[in-house]
């Protein structure tokens, strides 16, 4: 069973370049960007499916992450093209257009953010937790509407793409290339946390806390270093994605966002490595596909996600390779 | 030297008081027998020790110290090494999986857990859950040696299983306190294979300890009184 399961993660995995690379033989640049969105709230989903997926937590307020990745790169390079200092209070500094610092500080303050926010929500489980972290979003969210300074409601517009060295990040296949590499970096780190013993424990964690205790380790520490680490990951991808769309907005801290991240996840098969890739893949894919059809294509999204929670509780990959995946 | 102290201890689950007043100490080394007939509170006393329970009175000393206000992942981390009732193993991990995630440095590793048991190294790869009673209860010990305790809590650790594999177990229990002194606490209810490895033994009667004394003196009358054998 893990063998075909593996088939099909290598064979999820090299489909996107494989797009991306159909797509510029082809000369259609749109499609290698919906081949780099796709990779992009893939990673995104890879960050919340150590949280939700491993850990157990359902974090309803992903977004916050995903918002703040998004804005740190959006006040960076906003800075960076009005040659304007950004004054922090105790320091000032100048804004960039260097993809690498941006990546960095987004890391930083997501990483920062879900640590104060783990302080807090993980003290409660089930629909409090859930809760608590919708309420995270929420404030975020209506800060960001209320902050004149980086646009307010209407957003933040980046006119140039920020840059990396040695890639001419306006070409949408180079640009796709680095959100790959990306990709692949973090679900290489993803599969090696997951068979340490750090990410043993956090799934055991899940079933049943006290049996964990008992040899010695704190579910709440393990499940705030899972937090952390997701919300970094999340925070990551924010910044690819404001950077993909040379725009940020308050909608990327918006509870709908962090609500697609599950269904991703929910999608593609909770817990698998590459579940949130495969459902991200198929929601952009039914997304652009659907969307053409009838601007309710919600509703058969809809419709997917009910059959998939109803007869494939192993998400798309569980389908394919028979529930008898890893440990489920 | 004293490694565990227990003086008047007194817990309850909500209203229903179960520990009245339970007493005992385990030395550096020592193997301690907590014997009693069923629902007298040993398990209780082992919840109480490994901090899983709060009790409501007395005071529960570990190497020195008070462990009033500790909570479980440190009282195991400060030597307390659990085999629970029932086995209880990480059923979805694999036997490897489960002694890794459990390890923590010290002279009990992969190799010598393996040595011990070495039906568990046979085992490796295959997931707990599907292992028999007993190769689930080797494993639940082998996961607590990981953590390298001071003082190994064993609470039913052989119930239910065929005698066979018992043997084995006691054995292993055996060997395990010959070769590294570790200290035992140990709740079972078969008199012989306890006196096999047991120096002292402790009775408790309705949540409170009753009879302190040397194992091989839990005979007769004191059998006949506290444990109806």
């Amino acid at each position: 069973m893990m063998r075909r399961e593996t088939i099909l993660n290598l064979l999820v995995f090299l489909a996107l370049p494989a797009v991306a690379l159909a797509a510029l033989a082809l000369d259609e640049p749109f499609t290698i960007t919906l081949a780099t969105r796709a990779a992009i709230l893939a990673l995104a989903a890879v960050g919340l499916n150590l949280a939700l997926g491993l850990g157990g937590l359902v974090s309803l307020g992903h977004a916050v992450f995903f918002g703040l990745g998004g804005y740190a790169m959006g006040i960076l390079a906003s800075h960076a093209q009005s040659y304007a200092p950004l004054d922090l209070g105790l320091f000032v500094i100048d804004g960039t257009k260097s993809m690498p610092v941006i990546w960095l500080v987004a890391i930083s303050v997501s990483a920062l953010a879900a640590l104060l926010i783990g302080l807090l929500a993980l003290r409660t489980t089930g629909v409090y937790f859930i809760m608590i972290t919708l309420a995270f979003g929420q404030m975020f969210y209506y800060f960001t509407i209320s902050w004149p300074a980086y646009g307010g409601e209407d957003g933040l517009s980046i006119y140039v793409r920020n840059s990396f060295p040695g890639l001419n990040t306006l070409d949408p296949v180079q640009f796709f290339g680095l959100v790959f590499a990306l990709l692949a970096l973090v679900l290489w780190i993803m599969g090696r946390i997951e068979r340490s013993a750090f990410g043993l424990a956090l799934g055991t964690a899940r079933q049943n806390a006290t049996r964990v205790e008992t040899v010695g380790l704190s579910p709440f520490k393990l499940r705030l270093v899972a937090f952390v680490i997701s919300g970094a990951v999340t925070g990551l991808a924010g910044a690819l994605f404001a950077d993909l769309n040379r725009f940020v907005s308050p909608t990327m801290f918006s509870w709908q966002m962090s609500g697609e991240f599950i269904v991703f996840i929910v999608l593609g098969g909770i817990g698998r490595l590459f579940g949130p890739v495969v459902g991200a893949c198929l929601f952009v894919l039914l997304e652009h596909l659907l969307s053409g059809v009838s601007e309710f294509w919600l509703i058969y999204l809809g419709a997917i996600l009910l059959f998939v929670v109803l007869f494939a509780r192993g998400g798309v990959i569980g389908a394919l390779v028979g529930q008898g995946g890893r440990h489920e | 030297m004293t490694l565990l102290h227990l003086e008047g201890i007194e817990a309850a689950y909500g209203a229903a008081q179960a520990l009245f007043g339970v007493d005992l100490t385990v030395d550096e080394g020592e193997v301690l027998a907590l014997m009693g007939r069923n629902g007298m509170g040993k398990s209780t006393t082992i919840r109480v020790i490994c901090r899983l329970m709060a009790h409501s009175a007395g005071q529960v000393r570990f190497a020195g110290q008070d462990m009033a206000r500790t909570p479980p992942h440190v009282a195991a981390r400060a030597g307390l090494g659990l085999v629970p009732e029932g086995r209880r193993v990480f059923s979805n991990l694999t036997v490897g999986e489960n002694l890794i995630a459990a390890a923590r440095p010290g002279p009990w590793d992969m190799r010598k857990v393996t040595q011990l048991f070495p039906r568990l190294g046979e085992r490796a790869g295959q997931v707990a859950g599907h292992l028999s009673g007993g190769e689930q209860q080797m494993l639940a010990i082998g996961r607590a040696l990981m953590t390298n305790p001071r003082l190994m809590l064993l609470d039913e650790a052989t119930e239910g299983l065929a005698p066979v594999v018992r043997q084995e177990i006691w054995s292993a229990l055996d060997a395990v306190r010959r070769d590294s002194g570790l200290s035992l606490l140990v709740v079972d209810k078969s008199l012989a294979e306890l006196g096999r490895i047991a120096e002292r033994a402790v009775i408790l009667e309705r949540g409170r300890s009753v009879w302190h004394g040397a194992m091989s003196q839990v005979a007769g009358e004191v059998a006949n009184t506290y444990l109806g054998v």
